[in-house]
């Protein structure tokens, strides 16, 4: 360990990836050297920082400031100001707001705002490759408490379930309660799977918290295995999250290397294995028992339930499947403890969510709020409202198999019961917002393009009803359709609500209802050639 | 593996992370600028960084700042400290500012040759 004067860190994501920053880190070294800085400047990579469409972000301790868009050019300009003299180069976009967990703020606006991080708390503040900095930054701090206090299986379901954690993947199901499932179901050497395969377009969330703290997972997947009794976990990582498999794998290393993982794990009885299986791109893998096909080396079909998972899983033992943002709970909730969690968020849906905000606003990116926080000051004071100044028109809220939100319902609570009140669910945590020029039937076309595209096939009402559905909405598109066809797209979605096997075909009801409900005068346009 | 080396791993990376949480008793800072670093603060900054690590000073930052117009002073060090005036000395060399670690940051006992000013 050396003593360093300054901390720079640089946020790894697709995004700065793309925008170069490994060039920018390879020149930074580079200039560091050459002033003759390596022993006082210390750079690090890290996890996201949440923002995006800023091109390479740095970020520089102890002074905190972050700095957008570096290019090679400015950055000059921030080491003679910054590093070495020691002021902030005010040429450069920055920001000195700090990411602060606590207070509400309203007084400015953009990803910066304050939030209240629980799952992204260690994101972009700690190297994600170095098990070190995640134990000091407090991780394993779950797993040290469980073994040092010889907390039972049971009592770490029962705080689980005291803290009422919901699932994250989208339909909401209490964690404490699936876990008691797995754990009360007979049957030697269960599981538990990480379902990481992140398909929902517009969703990005678990990525995120896979490249910047990959130990939050790797520990919550410890705590969860000690839990349902597992002797083996699986962190099923879809194959294009290239860098989250790195840093996922590496952070099993790491682990194994520290006894974390592996046999007798700190020396008590408890053995636990963790392995990542790569998805292989198909939509219907997020569905739980498709991915745990996927895992058997079949062709991803869903089951049919029941039996449940919780029975019949994985090689037909039972089996736990978690979504990584809830995972990412649990750490936290075994340390601080169930009444500290419940504190955040309303009284049926505690704790934060993280949700992705894109389309047409200002600063697309991602944030984690509290459960129960307006749309509205999610997509204004957070996103910065509709770019251009130009009006809002809709919000498809939940990811692609959500709900359009029309203006009148922007109010809603971002929580479980609020949105259920209004025929909405919070899905993935996806918020695309949408401005006045969005043409709803184009929106539902490609929506309805993807699930065409997406249905395994096993059934008949998802494999007929997604190209039936693409059909009349191709046809109002081209202006040849009539106005029974409105009415023929709710009922054909309704037949698929009741009869599909999987939530890929029962979850079309949703934005295929609420374009036509909320924006009918769209399709009638269309129609009606008025439009056109 | 057992339960405390992760501790005692927890607690030696612990210190080298307090930098990132803005947390520390004590704030060190070299003023940087032209005539500064003319004068050497560099060294004076490393003499800071080296007696820090070999003491194993883990509260303390040192960060650095631009010039205040004192050049004839420099290199300039400022001490903060919560509930304390800050103290902004001068002429710091690398021998002064070994003595300022030991008498001020050490022992809290103010060097009060080398102080320039003293501000509430």
């Amino acid at each position: 360990m050396s003593i360093y004067r300054a901390h720079i860190l640089l946020p790894i994501d697709e995004g700065t990836i793309q925008s170069g920053v490994f060039e920018i880190k390879r020149e930074l070294e580079e200039k560091i050297e050459e002033q003759n800085l390596n022993k006082e400047i210390k750079i690090l990579e890290t996890g996201t920082i949440g923002v995006i469409g800023k091109g390479v972000i740095i970020v520089i301790y102890p002074d905190n400031v972050t700095y957008y868009n570096v290019n090679k050019t400015n950055l000059d300009n921030i080491i003679q100001e910054h590093i070495i003299k020691g002021r902030i180069a005010k040429r450069v976009e920055h920001s000195t707001e700090k990411y602060i967990s606590g207070k509400k703020g309203y007084q400015n606006v953009g990803l910066t705002r304050e939030q209240q991080r629980i799952v992204l708390d260690k994101c972009w503040k700690i190297d994600p490759e170095s098990i070190d900095e995640a134990l000091a930054a407090g991780g394993y701090r779950g797993v040290e408490k469980i073994f040092s206090e010889s907390i039972s299986p049971e009592s770490v379901i029962k705080e689980i379930k005291n803290s009422g954690l919901r699932g994250r993947g989208g339909a909401g199901f209490p964690t404490g309660l699936k876990w008691s499932f797995t754990r009360a179901a007979k049957g030697e050497g269960k599981f538990i799977i990480c379902n990481a395969d992140e398909g929902e377009p517009g969703t990005f969330k678990d990525r995120l918290i896979m490249e910047g703290d990959p130990h939050k997972l790797v520990e919550a997947m410890i705590i969860g295995g000690y839990a349902v009794g597992a002797i083996k976990g699986y962190v099923y990582i879809r194959g294009e999250y290239e860098l989250s498999i790195k840093r996922i794998q590496k952070a099993i290393d790491q682990a194994l290397e520290y006894n974390l993982l592996g046999k007798n794990i700190l020396e008590t009885d408890f053995s636990f294995d963790l392995e990542i299986k790569k998805g292989a791109g198909a939509y219907v893998c997020g569905e739980e028992t498709a991915l745990i096909d996927s895992i058997e080396g079949k062709r991803g079909y869903p089951r049919i339930k029941p039996p449940y998972p919780a029975n019949k899983g994985l090689w037909q033992k039972p089996t736990c499947v978690n979504n990584v943002e809830t995972l990412a709970n649990i750490p936290e909730i075994i340390y601080k403890g169930s009444n500290w969690f419940k504190k955040f968020g309303t009284e049926k849906s505690t704790g934060t969510k993280v949700f992705t905000i894109l389309g047409h606003v200002e600063y697309p990116g991602l944030i984690e709020v509290e459960m129960g926080t307006p749309l509205r000051e999610i997509i204004f004071s957070y996103g910065g409202g509709i770019k251009g100044g130009k009006r809002f028109k809709a919000a498809l809220v939940g990811g692609s198999a959500g709900v359009f939100l029309p203006e009148g319902l922007l109010d809603v609570n971002m929580d479980f019961e609020s949105l259920m009140e209004s025929k909405a669910v919070l899905g993935s945590g996806a918020i695309l917002v949408m401005n006045e020029d969005t043409d709803m039937v184009d929106m539902l076309f490609s929506i309805l393009k993807f699930f065409a595209h997406e249905s395994c096939g096993q059934c008949s009402p998802c494999r007929i009803g997604t190209h039936q559905l693409l059909n009349l909405v191709y046809g109002i598109r081209r202006g040849e359709g009539q106005e029974k066809h409105i009415d023929q797209m709710v009922k054909i979605a309704e037949t698929m609500f009741d009869m599909s096997l999987c939530p890929l075909g029962q979850s079309l009801i949703m934005p295929v209802k609420s374009a036509v409900e909320n924006f009918r005068q769209d399709f009638l346009n269309k129609i009606q050639n008025k439009s056109n | 593996m057992k339960l405390e080396d992760l501790k005692k791993i927890r607690e030696k990376a612990e210190k080298d992370m307090h930098l990132r949480d803005g947390k520390a008793r004590i704030k060190v800072i070299v003023g940087m600028g032209t005539s500064g670093i003319a004068a050497g603060a560099r060294e004076t900054l490393k003499v800071f960084l080296n007696e820090i690590e070999k003491r194993d000073l883990s509260d303390i930052i040192v960060s650095q700042s631009g010039e205040r117009g004192l050049s004839s002073h420099e290199p300039i060090v400022t001490i903060q400290e919560e509930g304390k005036p800050d103290i902004v000395y001068g002429n710091v060399t690398a021998e002064n500012a070994r003595k300022i670690i030991s008498e001020h940051i050490v022992n809290g006992n103010p060097v009060s040759e080398f102080v320039l000013e003293v501000k509430e």
